[in-house]
């Protein structure tokens, strides 16, 4: 276990170190630059900005200059556009909405998305089933932004529920029901499909044949096994909903991480693209580990 | 922080939820009972210090929090009362101005606002080293750009002049009449010497004086708290000179860069005053609740530029032909809300009007178009139209399209690409027709003209006329405000008959707000003095 994870360890450095590096260049070869704006900004500002900023230099010299206050100096960076403000200022703002957000919506999906997979499974092919399955198909299908305002229109006539912001204590209600029900809807299919493939295995039928109630073959002998591909997804989809959600966020007014993900792009924050880039792959690369672990536990043959 | 975010929101919302039926009172009522305006602002300001922004929606918090030498009228456009200033008062040329401050103008931590404190204030924008963006705008100021582009290091060269605590002149480049209306802008807003030097040299970028718990000003509000993509809130100012007067309690800025969810938040009670409001929500308040819309001009204006550099544009009748096939009328009935067709390229005002030289005449622009060597539009090449992704480019961009087509049987693309993409391609002259606009930084027509002078970083159409340039210096060195009128007059009649670009609609500003917002009247640059709005709860009977 100790050599997987010190191996997982050093494959994780690898990867953000990959990660850093290709966004570096790649955000450098986009038209535009942060100083871009509709009104012209004089040739004298400009140079100036750009001595400040060390824009002035070749790109391998700022890719160097980048790496070496990541690593030695623990710097993201400044923002362009917002003046005086450092890119890990945004993240340690922003971060604490979308993990309370995530977190909410997640559980949402849990306690929605797996009783509706496995009751799903044990009545297969009856109109429970079905039931279960069309409300999965409904929520993959109908993209976040049609769920999200219709949620909010809807709750226009409740007047104790705004329809956006993130001031109230019932604030996170619709963002979370929106972000939770999309994933509870994949977590539903895969829990289902993988209780199937359980139920159909030999040792269920033994234990049927030995007259052990269906509640305990569900609880005792299916769950662990039928949740691996839940679990599976339950990891990655996780580190994409505490790191915030673009639509969500706009949709509800939520000030988390998942809108600085577009807007960095459109504003040629150059920094905070790479920062956010870097702090989103930490967290699927830790979730991926958690994932793992998670795995060998529950399945004792990768063990 | 996390773990007790989370408890919060929780305990409290189940509490809540149970006590659904107890809550009667939204936001706005709430608000206005305490005396404090919601306002969405599309976005956090770039920053808190005024030599430091550049945009409308940053225009907004700095009108709460600073107070320049003059301040903008409720509902008049081209009056200025006082502000800091007690006294403004020209030379007979308009190009020497006495300043008296007002003793009694202090700073939110209670001290004085002196001559100091301007004087330090332009000259920190116009600091090489802390490159502010609109530095410009200080211009007028006699020696202000040699200073501003590193030529001297001498401020005494710029011709600002300290003559006590509480009186200065400043000496402009040239007769100025309309320099109240300049002195408007936030760049000309003074800044706490003493605070900004506390914490940085005079050109230090992202100096900290303006952060929460640093920032101090000398508007009717004062900061009270800033939370990122949340809020900006401000409360009254107890030293502000005039505090008395002062209706609201408070202004919370809101930053909701989704106009449709903005909508949703106002119709929720959310919000008294929005930011905007796209055409959809427009039409659907039109029949829902006409009485909280308003579409009120604005000084702006929709342009399509041409590539005068490029073939065929290069020629002028192509440029005109093209220009008089467009029906603006029709763009602004189907696809503009409140907007109006232009004659002219700056937007009518009291004192200014445009030439009307601007049409839609379809037969005259064939007859153009075959003169210049394309008769029904046979042998013209296929030009690409840049468009920005924002808003409704892309339909005006198809419209256009249609009209040339049905009009001169010319066939043009569409070129859509995101925001910065967009900028890059038209300042770098990478297009051929290029929709676009400009909104004035001042009510007069220069900050509409000067644009198109050769070298302007704002043209981006190629064009350079010495005739016009001619017109313009001209006009700079007129004090007299009807002749300076009639040679910028001339001016324009020289830009729209050459036509380098087709102003196609002026602008409106589409919003909404609530019934309780009282003093809230139209002006051109939308900039709505706060200290005369006041919140009255609606009768509900």
């Amino acid at each position: 276990m100790f050599k997987l994870l010190i191996s997982r360890f050093f494959q994780g450095l690898l990867t953000l170190f990959v990660l850093i590096t290709i966004t570096f260049f790649l955000v450098r070869a986009m038209p535009g630059s942060p100083y871009t704006s509709e009104k012209a900004i004089p040739k004298h500002i400009l140079d100036e900005m750009n001595a400040y900023t060390g824009f002035d230099k070749p790109v391998h010299v700022q890719y160097g200059r980048y790496l070496k206050n990541l690593i030695i100096h623990q710097d993201l960076g400044i923002m362009f556009k917002k003046d005086g403000v450092k890119v890990y200022e945004i993240i340690r703002d922003s971060f604490p909405v979308s993990l309370a957000l995530g977190m909410a919506s997640m559980v949402i999906a849990m306690m929605v998305g797996i009783p509706t997979g496995v009751i799903a499974a044990v009545k297969k092919n009856t109109p429970t089933d079905f039931a279960c399955l069309s409300f999965a198909m409904l929520g993959i299908c109908l993209p976040s932004f049609v769920i999200g305002p219709s949620l909010a229109v809807g709750s226009l006539q409740i007047q104790a529920i705004n329809v956006a912001g993130w001031s109230s204590p019932t604030d996170w209600i619709l963002p979370a029901v929106t972000l939770g029900m999309i994933n509870a809807a994949y977590l539903a299919r895969l829990s289902r499909g993988g209780m199937l493939d359980v139920l159909s295995q030999d040792y269920i039928r033994t234990a049927k044949a030995k007259g052990v109630p269906e509640y305990k073959i569900i609880i005792r002998h299916t769950l662990r096994g039928g949740l691996i591909p839940a679990v599976a997804f339950v990891s990655p989809a996780f580190a994409g909903m505490i790191s915030g959600s673009f639509v969500i966020e706009t949709i509800f007014q939520v000030p988390g991480m998942g809108q600085h993900f577009v807007n960095a792009v459109t504003d040629r924050e150059f920094f905070l693209i790479q920062g956010l880039v870097l702090f989103y792959g930490f967290l699927i690369v830790g979730a991926n580990l958690l994932a793992d672990l998670a795995q060998i536990a529950l399945n004792p043959r990768l063990r | 922080m996390l773990s007790a975010e989370m408890f919060r929101l929780l305990t409290i919302s189940a509490l809540c939820l149970c006590m659904v039926s107890c809550q009667k009172e939204s936001q706005v009522d709430q608000a206005t009972r305490e005396g404090i305006l919601i306002m969405g602002n599309s976005s956090d300001p770039k920053s808190l210090d005024p030599q430091v922004v550049t945009g409308v929606l940053d225009s907004n918090v700095m009108r709460a929090l600073f107070e320049g030498l003059v301040q903008f009228h409720p509902s008049e456009d081209l009056t200025a009362p006082p502000g800091s200033a007690l006294e403004l008062t020209p030379d007979e040329t308009y190009t020497v101005w006495s300043v008296k401050l007002r003793p009694d103008a202090k700073w939110s931590d209670g001290q004085p606002v002196t001559s100091e404190d301007y004087a330090f204030a332009y000259e920190r924008i116009l600091t090489p080293d802390l490159a502010a963006k609109y530095a410009e705008m200080l211009y007028f100021v006699e020696g202000a750009e040699a200073f501003n582009k590193g030529e001297t290091k001498d401020f005494s060269t710029v011709g600002i002049q300290i003559i006590d605590k509480e009186n200065f002149k400043i000496k402009l480049r040239g007769p100025t009449p309309y320099f109240k209306e300049v002195l408007k802008h936030y760049t000309w807003n003074p800044v706490p010497k003493h605070v900004v030097l506390k914490h940085g040299k005079i050109g230090m970028i992202g100096n900290p004086w303006s952060k929460v718990e640093n920032h101090v000003s000398n508007g009717p509000f004062m900061l009270k708290s800033f939370r990122r993509n949340d809020h900006i809130e401000v409360e009254r100012n107890p030293y502000y000179w005039d505090a008395k007067n002062v209706s609201l309690k408070g202004i919370r800025f809101i930053p909701v860069s989704n106009p449709f969810t903005e909508a949703r938040m106002f119709r929720d009670g959310q919000m008294h005053v929005t930011y905007s409001a796209p055409k959809e929500v427009v039409d659907m308040m039109k029949k829902e609740n006409p009485e909280v819309l308003r579409q009120e001009p604005y000084f702006g204006t929709d342009i399509l530029r041409f590539n005068n550099k490029r073939k065929p544009m290069n020629d002028v009748r192509v440029r005109r032909a093209l220009s008089m096939a467009l029906d603006r009328a029709a763009l602004c009935d189907n696809i503009y809300s409140g907007y109006k067709p232009t004659y002219g390229l700056t937007p009518p005002t009291d004192g200014y009007q445009p030439p009307r030289l601007v049409k839609f005449d379809p037969e005259e622009a064939r007859k153009l178009l075959a003169d210049a060597g394309f008769p029904d539009g046979k042998g013209f090449p296929r030009l690409k139209m840049l468009v920005s992704s924002r808003e409704a480019a892309a339909t005006i961009g198809a419209a256009t399209q249609a009209m040339f087509r049905d009009h001169l049987g010319v066939e043009i693309e569409i070129e859509n690409k995101e925001w910065t993409a967009y900028l890059v391609a038209m300042q770098s002259l990478d297009f051929d027709l290029c929709s676009g606009g400009w909104i004035g930084d001042y009510i007069d027509p220069l900050t509409f003209l000067e644009m198109w002078t050769p070298g302007n970083g704002n043209n981006n159409t190629g064009w350079e006329s010495q005739e016009f340039l001619n017109q313009i210096n001209l006009a700079l060195q007129v004090s007299d405000p009807t002749e300076r009128y009639a040679l910028l007059r001339k001016a324009e009649e020289i830009l729209l008959n050459d036509a380098p670009m087709a102003p196609v609609a002026w602008r409106s500003k589409n919003y909404l707000i609530h019934p309780s917002v009282k003093g809230w009247d139209p002006v051109l640059l939308d900039c709505h003095p706060y200290t005369n709005v006041s919140l009255v709860q609606p009768n509900k009977d």
